[in-house]
């Protein structure tokens, strides 16, 4: 409760938590906001914006309602972005905590695969996954956390090497406390913060990789994206450029309240630090 | 047979491609109930053998006796039950501490794995040994971080006699601390001796302190031990030019104008 | 004689702090003295120095006056030097020991590299540290503590500054090293007819060579004066306290040694 008191002094913090948790509720009542298959054909194609109240924002080439698709996409990018990012952080963590407590050639080893996954540009891994094995929400989710694993497992690594070297660490060895327990009570929990607040910067990089893969067209064909819809408006760029400005916008405004909660994540975070 | 007893005790480190031998052929003893005063310059190597008796670090040769098992060849669960006779105070006040343990959770511990007192009666233990290290037991609900440097040290006493231990290795217990509470924690530290027969292994810099409460001293200089003997004796007669050097460096306190006085008031 | 700097009725209150870390401190610092500023943890001893030192971080609310003789403040980094109690988080770990003696020599005193690079070796042979040259183009983990501050002090006293501030210098070194850098301060202080604040836990340390003491406890100033009279005839109990807790080789010890 006194780290989401901390995260909504800063500005960054609230006006990120104030995005986010408007776009979660817009997700989560999307089929309430708008009923019905965002997909389906609901009107006459390519009416432009703001003339129709009953098409807000117009309607694509094919006639279909492009604020449903926006806010039936915002579940899909929510949903993708953040299975990504737990599943990148999950990986990273087990990893990271490995290396990091097994030390010797088991750190070194996955310390190299880590080292491989990092050279290899994240987009084009999952570009290559998905179009090898098919596209589907979990094997874009899959997929975009091959490339994002790396950053945290890293990361935690660090921590624990920092912190097992600490005195409390000794004291707690001294006392006789069984290894598992030192690193899950005493080591695990004051390492985690900064790989939590890592893990905002993946949800954003993994809602910019999904979009991309939608606009490639390597996403599931059956849901509407935002990256589809940039995609499929990019056909009519000149005469309707407003079918690829909206999801634009839908995304920037994601992706800067996500930077904008991590920023504020960071802050209360290195508050606490000073405080202490 | 002494309680502890350190035969050619001697590590290695590695830094910056040269070898340096931080500890080389470290021999000694300490009785039940004694005080070892163990002390040197920083880098003199007696936080290294401070560190591998209490089995943080490996040692690369030599044998440690403690309570009579070899204590280098103890591993897992036989080592971690044994630990519980020889305890550590850490010199950082703060950092030997998780930072979101509560005084009560910090001595919860020790009573748990060792199973010192049934659980019920742990609550009652940890008042006990609050009031014994001189803090009332309603700070049992405190969080680490609110108390003060002098009352951690207390817990970290408090913490270090919980398993009952006959050895307590006191890394500059007391360096961290105000000099008008320096004091007091050495008289806690020398009635909980008496009162318990638990030895102590005290390492310091500051011979002032060592002399107010050990009976022998050991001087360590470049890793190797240089000089051992009657606390009065090492100080009153030092043999080594270590001994020397870490007397002239305690500070006198000089109450008499002092003659290259020079402002007047 | 007058001071080089009165201070009056100084209060410093951090941010978000209720309660001041100074309260109402009326003090003159003397040309040319050795004043030892002494206390224990929140006396307020190192707000002092921050204050004087103009270091104080943003939102410190400070009332009260300090007049400096010469009708403004010493500038921090040319005529007021600073030695500070870790000196590792004073160097710069990037930069070399010579670049780091000579950039304030460089800047404030508007010498060339080559110049400054020249008083920064001279800076170096006069804290007496082995081999200069050598350590001249070091970084500084490769050094020892000791040596580490004994650059700190080069590097405070590089650009010849009036006044020196040392803020627990010697804390965080060993009996030895400590007993080496108080003798090398003092003697430097000496030679270039420095004013030292010189602020410290240890009563004894600073009785050794401080020409006035001031004692400080909780944020207020409890008893100044000349180190003799002060520590001879304390008029304030917590003097006395401070002094009967004092500890050193002549201290009656708290056990009884065995017959041997």
């Amino acid at each position: 409760m006194r780290r989401i008191q901390n995260l909504m002094k800063t500005s960054e913090g609230a006006i990120g938590f104030g995005i986010l948790a408007t776009l979660m509720l817009v997700a989560l009542f999307a089929p309430i906001l708008s009923p019905g298959d965002p997909l389906r054909i609901a009107g006459s194609p390519l009416l432009a914006p703001f003339i129709d109240p009953a098409f807000p924002l117009g309607t694509d080439r094919l006639g279909r309602d492009v604020l449903a698709g926006i806010i039936h996409g915002t579940r899909t990018s929510l949903v993708v972005g953040i299975a990504a990012a737990i599943a990148a952080i999950a990986i990273g963590l087990c990893v990271g905590l490995t290396a990091g407590f097994a030390g010797g050639a088991v750190d070194e080893a996955l310390m190299r695969v880590v080292d491989a996954f990092q050279i290899v540009p994240s987009f084009l891994l999952a570009l290559a996954f998905v179009s090898v094995i098919g596209a589907s929400v979990p094997v874009v989710v899959l997929a975009i956390a091959l490339g994002a694993w790396a950053d945290p497992a890293r990361l935690t690594r660090a921590q624990v090497l920092s912190f097992r070297e600490r005195d409390y660490v000794a004291a707690a060895r001294v006392i006789g406390m069984h290894p598992v327990e030192i690193a899950w009570k005493e080591i695990l929990p004051n390492a985690l913060p900064p790989v939590l607040a890592l893990s905002a910067i993946i949800v954003a990089a993994a809602i910019l990789t999904e979009a991309a893969l939608s606009f490639l067209g390597l996403g599931d064909p059956n849901i509407v994206t935002w990256g589809s819809m940039i995609a499929e408006g990019r056909n009519v760029l000149r005469s309707s450029p407003s079918l690829s400005i909206f999801p634009g916008i839908a995304l920037v405004v994601t992706v800067i309240g996500v930077y904008l909660l991590s920023e504020g994540l960071t802050k209360a975070l290195a508050g606490r630090r000073s405080e202490a | 047979m002494m309680l502890l007893d350190i035969a050619n005790l001697s590590r290695r480190f590695s830094s910056g491609g040269r070898d340096v031998a931080a500890l080389s052929d470290v021999s000694l003893t300490l009785a039940s109930g004694e005080t070892l005063g163990l002390a040197g310059a920083s880098g003199s190597g007696k936080s290294t053998l401070a560190r591998i008796l209490l089995r943080l670090i490996p040692a690369d040769g030599g044998t440690i006796h403690f309570e009579e098992n070899d204590w280098l060849k103890l591993s897992g669960a036989e080592l971690r039950r044994r630990r519980a006779k020889m305890q550590m105070v850490f010199q950082d006040i703060l950092g030997a501490f998780n930072p979101r343990a509560t005084v009560a959770s910090v001595l919860d511990d020790p009573l748990r794995i060792h199973e010192i007192v049934p659980k019920a009666e742990r609550p009652k233990e940890i008042a006990a040994l609050l009031e014994r290290v001189g803090l009332p037991a309603s700070y049992a609900t405190r969080s680490i971080r609110e108390v003060s440097g002098g009352q951690r040290q207390r817990i970290a006493i408090a913490r270090a006699i919980a398993t009952r231990p006959s050895l307590i290795v006191l890394d500059e217990a007391v360096s961290a601390l105000d000099v008008s509470i320096r004091g007091k924690i050495l008289e806690l530290l020398v009635e909980l001796q008496q009162e318990r027969g638990i030895a102590y292994l005290f390492v310091s810099h500051d011979l002032a302190v060592l002399r107010a409460v050990s009976h022998r001293i050991a001087v360590m200089e470049a890793g190797r031990l240089v000089e051992i003997g009657a606390a009065s004796q090492v100080i009153e007669n030092p043999r080594s030019s270590a001994a020397r050097a870490l007397i002239a460096a305690v500070p006198r306190l000089v109450t008499g104008l002092p003659e290259r006085h020079h402002y007047d008031v | 004689m007058s001071a080089l700097c009165e201070i009056r009725g100084l209060s410093v209150t951090y941010q978000g702090h209720p309660v001041p870390a100074l309260t109402n401190v009326d003090i003159d610092i003397h040309p040319g003295e050795r004043l030892a500023i002494i206390g224990e943890s929140g006396s307020g001893k190192s707000t002092l120095a921050r204050t004087i030192a103009g270091l104080l971080p943003a939102g410190a609310r400070v009332r009260g006056e300090m007049r400096w003789s010469i009708g403004q403040a010493p500038l921090p980094g040319r005529d007021m030097g600073f030695v500070f109690q870790d000196p590792s988080a004073s160097l710069n770990p990037v930069l070399t020991i010579g670049e780091q003696v000579a950039e304030g020599a460089r800047r404030n005193l508007g010498l060339t590299w080559k110049a400054a690079h020249e008083r920064a070796l001279d800076m170096l042979e006069r804290v007496r540290i082995p081999d200069p040259a050598k350590v001249l183009k070091a970084f500084p983990h490769q050094l020892s503590g000791g040596q580490r501050q004994r650059v700190a002090i080069a590097a405070a006293l590089a650009t010849g500054p009036g006044i020196l501030i040392a803020d627990e210098a010697t804390s965080a070194l060993d009996m030895i090293v400590q007993a080496e850098i108080v003798s090398l301060l003092d003697e430097l202080v000496r030679e270039a007819g420095m004013t030292l604040v010189f602020i410290t836990h240890d009563v004894a340390l600073a009785s050794g060579f401080a020409d006035r003491v001031a004692i400080f406890r909780n944020g207020e100033l409890v008893e100044a004066g000349p180190v003799g009279a002060v520590l001879t005839a304390p008029e304030n109990g917590y003097t006395r306290t401070l002094l009967a807790s004092h500890r050193d080789l002549s201290t009656p010890p708290l056990i009884r040694e065995a017959a041997t």
